[in-house]
């Protein structure tokens, strides 16, 4: 199974937390598993060298070295050259009236489709679209369009006997002008960029059309040839975007990054299902963090930086080194953690963990281990080893618990004083884990451990 | 069968041309240096073998370099071509005909991997062989899915059974098998609606056809196989790992070889997965659909049965 970049990381820094800081040797080690993770992630090898390159000087640039999170300053710089390549924000398509947009791509990238939900998206926005069925090859093709307008309640021009693709073009925007049509979508047939007489034949549509938008449908799946299929559909019909699909998968999507590259040509719109509503406009931060693999993570990094007031996270490390860590801190340390947000919401930023239900359940036991807190009395949070049996009963009637609950939450309590005897520095994150939803899995994505 | 090999051949040569010309004519080298080493991994990584594989073929060419300083790119070529051919020793496999007819072949797969069209050309495959397939016509989903078999069923002059658009597809299944039991197919092939990986109801839907298909005859279907689109990559082991463990898969079929994609995904599923490959598409015409070959491929992919290039 794929690695998740953080993890990658974390492995290759792991000594860090005996080293306290990164050095050349780790940097370099590193920067390696980020090219693999990018190779991985269908990321074109020369792309992928570049980009680490970038990201080396990034590194240099804004002595990495020196940092107290090391790790976590790489990621970030990893996931900010990324959006960047990606371009920033979002980008819209052109104003023109008509607005004319040809579709083109590799066979079943998803084109048809595409034309459809753009249609409808086009419609949303108070446009009047026909569709132009090009593609004359494949069996049925005409028919799925046809049918998808229905639905759509859209147009759609077509020639069943003609074989003469510039002119159905060229019929289209004369039916679309007729029907009072502002849009006119052109569905093409699937070529191989490498298919001489079918590159001829979009040219020769693209003259005749003169289109405004020429959109790429490209599949998110697209392995290490989308460069040289994205600069050769570039070269002969010059585009002006990039449509990526079937992004409800789980491919990483490094073609994406590899396309953009190679071509300059932003990416406009996203496929993420089969029903014409599954569309939407492309954020170059999702995708960032979808190539790495890495959920949200970096803005959970940094909502952590914010909601952790610097000057009491030191009075608790040092409260730690001294294990006199009692209730009244787990307590604080729970409201700190629950300002990031709900243990769903936390859980969906996670690499791999995004499609985790996270279910009410470990919210519950989160609740459930604050309201337990709660019915202790100072004294108890202060001093737990003074909870004997009657106290515990009291605790867990008063907290709508049970006593095994109430107990279970006190070995965990003594587990975790006795891990913060044996470790240095980087506890906040450790406890984090070990207040995760009881003894189950932790919070925290392997590659922040380190 | 001859002409078919090569055909093969033929549509493997011009992606490999791609390979070879962007690795400066690297294979034909009389002597390697450091720069054309560097190519050589650039265009393995650009196979889509997967990061592991490509790393372990430039591991030992590095290996062999560093003994032997005056090694040559047909070397190199040939280093490669060897743990290819070691990785995708039992890749190869054959539709032999179940013991209990019709023998069922599924074809499942994400969109537009070209599943329907295979459907038609192994159909023609088939029949080429002396058999007698049937069409069952099971993706009642995508908007004239049913036309597109229909249209090939006609053009090729085979017989079909579909249902209504919507319609149950393990229903049309069960159909079809009837239909091809009491008219004497001895095949019986199914297209399914396309459908991510990732989706579980729509995979469990899959299982639904499955054992609807088991009533008729618990062997059924005897070949479970996925289509795969030779131009994706990493993701391919993905889609082939997930379908493999809910529907449980019998082999591969790789389209759209005849693209510059060098579909070398195909080693990394059977690398991880250890099923074989039965089948590469390599056009879009009834005909272009051939049996894998571990050798032609790997001898294609890296120009051992072309002339040395003269550096
Ligand atoms: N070049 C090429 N195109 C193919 C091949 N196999 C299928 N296609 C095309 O890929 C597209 C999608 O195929 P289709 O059979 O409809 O895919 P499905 O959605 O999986 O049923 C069609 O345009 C086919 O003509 C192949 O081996 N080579
Ligand atoms: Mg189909």
């Amino acid at each position: 199974m794929f690695e998740s970049l953080t993890e990658r990381l974390g492995t290759a820094l792991r000594n860090l937390r005996g080293v306290g800081r990164l050095t050349e040797e780790n940097m370099a080690d590193a920067l390696k598993e980020v090219r693999t993770a990018l190779l991985s992630a269908d990321v074109h090898f020369k792309v992928a060298r570049e980009f680490v390159e970038r990201v080396r000087l990034s590194c240099e640039g804004q002595e990495v070295l020196k940092s107290v999170t090391p790790g976590q300053q790489v990621v970030k710089i990893i996931n900010d050259e990324l959006v960047s390549l990606l371009g920033e924000g979002t980008t819209e398509l052109a104003q023109a009236r008509p607005l004319k947009i040809l579709l083109v791509g590799l066979h079943g990238s998803g084109k048809t489709t595409t034309t459809a939900k753009l249609g409808r998206l086009l419609a949303k926005r108070g446009k009047k679209p026909l569709l132009v069925a090009c593609d004359i090859y494949r069996p049925a093709a005409i028919d799925q369009l046809e049918f998808l307008g229905r639905q759509e309640n859209l147009p759609v021009h077509a020639d069943r006997s003609s074989r003469d693709v510039p002119a159905i073009g060229r019929a289209g925007i004369a039916a679309a002008k007729e029907a009072g049509c502002d849009a006119i979508l052109f569905d093409t047939a699937g070529r191989l960029q490498i298919d001489t007489d079918l590159i001829e034949e979009v040219k020769r549509l693209r003259r005749e059309v003169q289109p405004d938008e020429v959109l790429l449908v490209a599949d998110g799946a697209l392995g290490q040839e989308a460069v040289n299929v994205a600069k050769a559909f570039n070269e002969a019909v010059q585009l002006t975007g990039l449509v990526l699909t079937k992004l409800d998968g789980d491919a990483r999507g490094g073609a994406a990054l590899s396309m953009k590259a190679i071509t300059g040509c932003p990416i406009k719109f996203v496929g993420t299902g089969e029903k014409t509503d599954d569309f939407d406009v492309f954020h170059p931060d999702r995708m960032a963090s979808r190539i790495l693999g890495m959920g949200d993570v970096v803005s959970l990094v940094e909502r952590a930086q914010e909601s952790i007031d610097q000057h009491e996270a030191e009075k608790m490390a040092q409260k730690m080194r001294k294990a006199d860590f009692n209730f009244e801190d787990f307590l604080a340390q729970m409201r700190h953690i629950k300002k990031l947000g709900s243990m769903e919401s936390i859980i969906g930023m996670l690499p791999g963990m995004s499609g985790l239900k996270v279910g009410d359940e470990a919210e519950d036991k989160l609740k459930q281990t604050e309201a337990i807190i709660q019915s202790m009395t100072r004294q108890e949070r202060l001093n737990p080893n003074i909870l004997n049996g009657s106290r515990r009963q009291r605790i867990a009637h008063g907290s709508g618990t049970r006593v095994s609950d109430v107990n279970q939450l006190l070995k965990q309590f003594g587990q975790m004083r006795k891990m913060m005897k044996k470790m240095r520095g980087g506890g906040m994150r450790k406890m984090m884990r070990a207040m995760g939803g009881g003894g189950g899995g932790g919070m925290v994505p392997p590659g922040m451990r380190g | 069968m001859l002409s078919l090999f090569k055909r093969f051949k033929d549509g493997l040569t011009r992606s490999t041309r791609n390979l070879l010309d962007r690795t400066g004519r690297l294979f034909g080298l009389k002597k390697l240096d450091a720069a054309s080493i560097e190519d050589l991994e650039e265009a393995l990584h650009g196979a889509d073998f997967g990061v592991e594989t490509a790393d372990a073929i430039i591991t030992e060419i590095r290996t062999a370099y560093r003994k032997n300083p005056d090694m040559g790119g047909k070397q190199a070529a040939e280093i490669g071509a060897a743990v290819l051919r070691d990785l995708l020793r039992t890749a190869e496999a054959s539709l032999a005909p179940a013991a209990t007819s019709p023998t069922v072949v599924c074809l499942v797969g994400i969109n537009g991997s070209g599943k329907t069209t295979t459907a038609a050309k192994l159909a023609h495959l088939l029949r080429a062989a002396g058999h007698r397939p049937l069409l069952a016509a099971c993706d009642t989903f995508r908007a004239a899915a049913i036309d597109q078999l229909r249209t090939w069923a006609e053009r090729l002059d085979f017989e079909l059974v579909a249902g209504q658009h919507g319609a149950d597809a393990a229903a049309v299944a069960f159909d079809a098998w009837q239909a091809a039991r009491k008219r004497g197919h001895d095949f019986l092939l199914v297209d399914t609606a396309g459908r991510l990986h990732t989706k579980t109801n729509l995979m469990a839907e899959l299982g639904k056809i499955r054992r609807v298909l088991a009533k008729n005859d618990p062997a059924a279907p005897h070949y479970s196989l996925l289509v795969v689109d030779a131009s994706l990559g990493t993701n391919s082991v993905d889609q082939a790992r997930v379908f493999h463990q809910q529907f449980g898969l019998d082999g591969i079929i790789v389209t759209k070889l005849d693209g510059t994609s060098r579909g070398g995904a195909l080693v990394a599923i059977h690398r991880e997965l250890g099923l074989p490959i039965h089948f590469v598409g390599l056009g879009e015409q009834a005909e272009d659909l051939q049996p894998f070959s571990a050798d032609a491929f790997v001898a294609a992919l890296f120009g051992l049965e072309r002339e040395e290039i003269p550096a």
